[in-house]
């Protein structure tokens, strides 16, 4: 039983700074955009996050940090895909590639330094239950938090009125505005949700996970968030089942190896991504029957005036 | 297609930003770099860049360095390389297994470029080889692991399953097998060189399953970080990673490039440089020991005796009979020991490894 605890909290660890990630760029890609930059946004949340936590001490300055960073580093995508409106992957892609080098030069100060990380719940009495304790009563914030913004962002959508119009901007941009809705600035917050979301996740790393900073830390999980998007095809719910599977199974595989199953390690490694693949497109086709992209996605809108 | 010219395109970019800015001057020796991550990853990069920076300091303004990180390894590779040829870099060190061929490529393009690239087998006229004999530490590591371990079973991160990281891993446990003939490892192969995340993952399933020790042949210092929040003892990987685990990093194999860079580009100043494969030991400083912390004097004792004996050439980890897992002696090729090029090329677990190799 010790042992199924340890490999559920590790899953915890694991899956959260993947479901923080893709929930920002859900909502981003529902509005219609398609930003690329996940990965690029993370990793300047990380360094920046990490060398706030680091000069103050605190965590949660860290993470706040963390979010003004990725928030900046979307208003930089929204300025060319947006305002500009130059295609999107392009400007997606340079962010990534923009934030790679950023990050670097942000932490270089910071390379190597130590700090203690996000402290965990602890009720007396609660988290000392027997194999739920610690799971259920004993996470760090951003695990709540992980799981409270995504609740949030399936109520927003799909019960509120201003859900039901970012959500018509991402269908069909044209007719969003000509029933009068504002499409460039509810995408451009749409836009900033996802990268205060994105510098959120990378910020999670070296606050609750590793706690230090090395360049490149992030080393693919934005761009693993966002195929989680499309898997899970722009819902919530299943963005919930694709980010735990994901991490479920890596976790698992690693275990596998540990007890020493003799499969080879090259086929487990690739496991996760096929596991959640399978999963996730198995429960579109049974529930849709096809695809549930928002008809607008990537394309660019210039309103007439 | 519009993808990858994006994609192309950006990389280029990407390449030409990070070259590290120099003054060029007519009458100096440009001695180029490529490296394989960023300078500041406190690991394999890193290593070569503060001997980079050693080769500076020692010969100042007769030479002039540059470096390009983040170099991909493949066909990025080839270009990255021939951009330094271009930029008039006389001495070109590539710094990862991957850049083997494309190395060979821009070498036999221009004949009077010098290349030396680390970790291959591949040489030509112009291009030579240079590597560590990092099996030594490991036997090293391996008597330590042993006898810290209380329940004698040691975790092992390998990133992949190549010659250089499974002999470091028979090496370990022929190590250990001298101290407690029943050690047992527990491997978990990351797939990757470089994640901490999965890295600190690996660390902790490893403790999770009963393992005491942990070991790791993976870049980032995230294994040490959780044994030193668990309270494990835990050795480095190619730098020294005590900040990260004060109370428990018994050693560490840290790469020290330097005396051989300092030498390759003094030949090459004397006119002297020629295409040679250089495999350090523990003799030749290319790679050495993190102090001994963190163990009991008796165990220290042991291991710096350990090293004594090896840097004297008085004990080879695989002297014969090295016997495979399954019990088959393997034949001896190098006098007493295993010869250079089976080690080079070992694809087999010692006895006493109880796993299965990836893809055997």
């Amino acid at each position: 039983m010790e042992l199924a605890e340890a490999i559920i909290l590790s899953v915890l660890a694991a899956s959260t700074p993947l479901l923080i990630a893709a929930t920002g760029e859900l909502v981003a890609e529902r509005s219609g955009v398609l930003n690329l930059g996940v990965e690029g946004m993370m990793i300047v949340g990380a360094a920046c996050g990490f060398g706030a936590a680091w000069l103050s001490g605190s965590i949660f300055v860290g993470a706040l940090c963390g979010i003004a960073a990725g928030t900046l580093m979307s208003l930089i995508f929204a300025i060319m895909a947006l305002g500009l409106a130059v295609n999107q992957v392009a400007s997606g892609l340079a962010l990534t590639i923009f934030g790679i080098g950023l990050s670097g030069l942000i932490g270089a100060g910071f390379v190597g330094e130590r700090i203690t990380s996000a402290p965990h719940l602890y009720i007396p009495g609660l988290t000392d239950l027997p194999v739920i304790g610690r799971i259920v009563f004993g996470e760090d914030a951003f695990v709540y938090f992980s799981l409270a913004l995504i609740v949030g962002v399936w109520f927003f959508l799909y019960r509120t009125r201003s859900g039901l119009i970012l959500r018509a901007c991402g269908d069909n941009h044209v007719s969003a505005h000509a029933l009068g809705y504002p499409v460039l600035r509810i995408r451009l917050f749409a836009v900033m949700f996802g990268g205060a979301c994105a510098g959120l996740a990378g910020a999670y790393l070296p606050l609750a996970y590793t706690p230090f900073f090395i360049p490149g830390m992030t080393a693919g999980r934005g761009w693993i968030a966002l195929a989680l998007t499309v898997f899970a095809s722009w819902r919530p719910g299943r963005l919930v089942i694709g980010a735990y599977l994901f991490g479920a199974v890596t976790i698992l595989q690693l275990h596998a190896q540990g007890a020493g199953i003799g499969i080879p390690s090259q086929f487990m490694s690739s496991l996760p991504y096929l596991a959640t693949v399978i999963v996730l497109v198995a429960l579109s086709r049974a529930r849709t029957g096809g695809s549930t992209a928002p008809a607008a996605l990537g394309t660019v809108f210039v309103p007439d005036r | 297609m519009r993808k990858r010219t994006f994609l192309a395109a950006a990389t280029a970019l990407f390449l030409a930003g990070s070259i590290g800015s120099t003054a060029w001057a007519a009458d100096k020796l440009k001695v180029g770099f490529i490296y394989l991550g960023p300078v500041g990853d406190l690991g394999w990069t890193y290593q070569h860049e503060l001997a980079r920076q050693a080769l500076v300091k020692e010969f100042g303004d007769k030479i002039e360095t540059t470096y390009l990180e983040n170099v991909p390894e493949g066909p990025d590779a080839e270009r990255a390389i021939e951009q330094l040829v271009r930029a008039g870099n006389k001495l070109i060190f590539t710094t990862s297994f991957g850049y083997m061929d494309p190395t060979l490529k821009v070498a036999k393009k221009y004949p009077n470029v010098h290349f030396e690239h680390c970790s291959g087998y591949k040489r030509d006229k112009n291009m030579a080889t240079y590597s560590s004999r990092w099996y030594q530490g490991r036997f090293i590591q391996g008597q330590i692991a042993a006898k810290m371990s209380k329940d004698g079973v040691l975790g092992y991160i390998g990133s992949f399953p190549i010659p250089e990281v499974i002999s470091g891993i028979n090496a370990t446990m022929l190590g250990a097998q001298t101290v407690n003939p029943n050690i047992k490892v527990k491997i978990i192969w990351a797939n990757t060189w470089f994640d901490p995340g999965k890295e600190a993952d690996a660390a902790k399933a490893l403790l999770d399953q009963g393992a005491d020790v942990i070991m790791q042949h993976t870049d980032s210092p995230a294994a040490m970080q959780i044994a030193s929040e668990r309270g494990k003892p835990a050795f480095g990987q190619d730098s020294e990673m005590i900040k990260f685990g004060p109370k428990v990093q018994l050693t560490s194999v840290m790469d020290t490039w330097a005396p051989y860079y300092i030498s390759r580009v003094k030949a090459e100043l004397d006119g002297t440089w020629k295409s040679e494969d250089t495999w350090g030991g523990l003799d030749t400083k290319m790679f050495q020991m993190a102090p001994y912390t963190n163990m009991p004097d008796d165990v220290k004792k042991m291991a710096e005796e350990t090293q004594a004996a090896i840097t004297g050439g008085k004990l080879q980890p695989f002297k014969c009979p090295v016997v495979d897992q399954d019990g088959k002696t393997v034949p001896c090729e190098g006098g007493d020991h295993l010869s250079d090029k089976q080690i080079l090329s070992m694809n087999f677990y010692v006895k006493g490894v109880d796993d299965k190799m990836p893809g055997k």
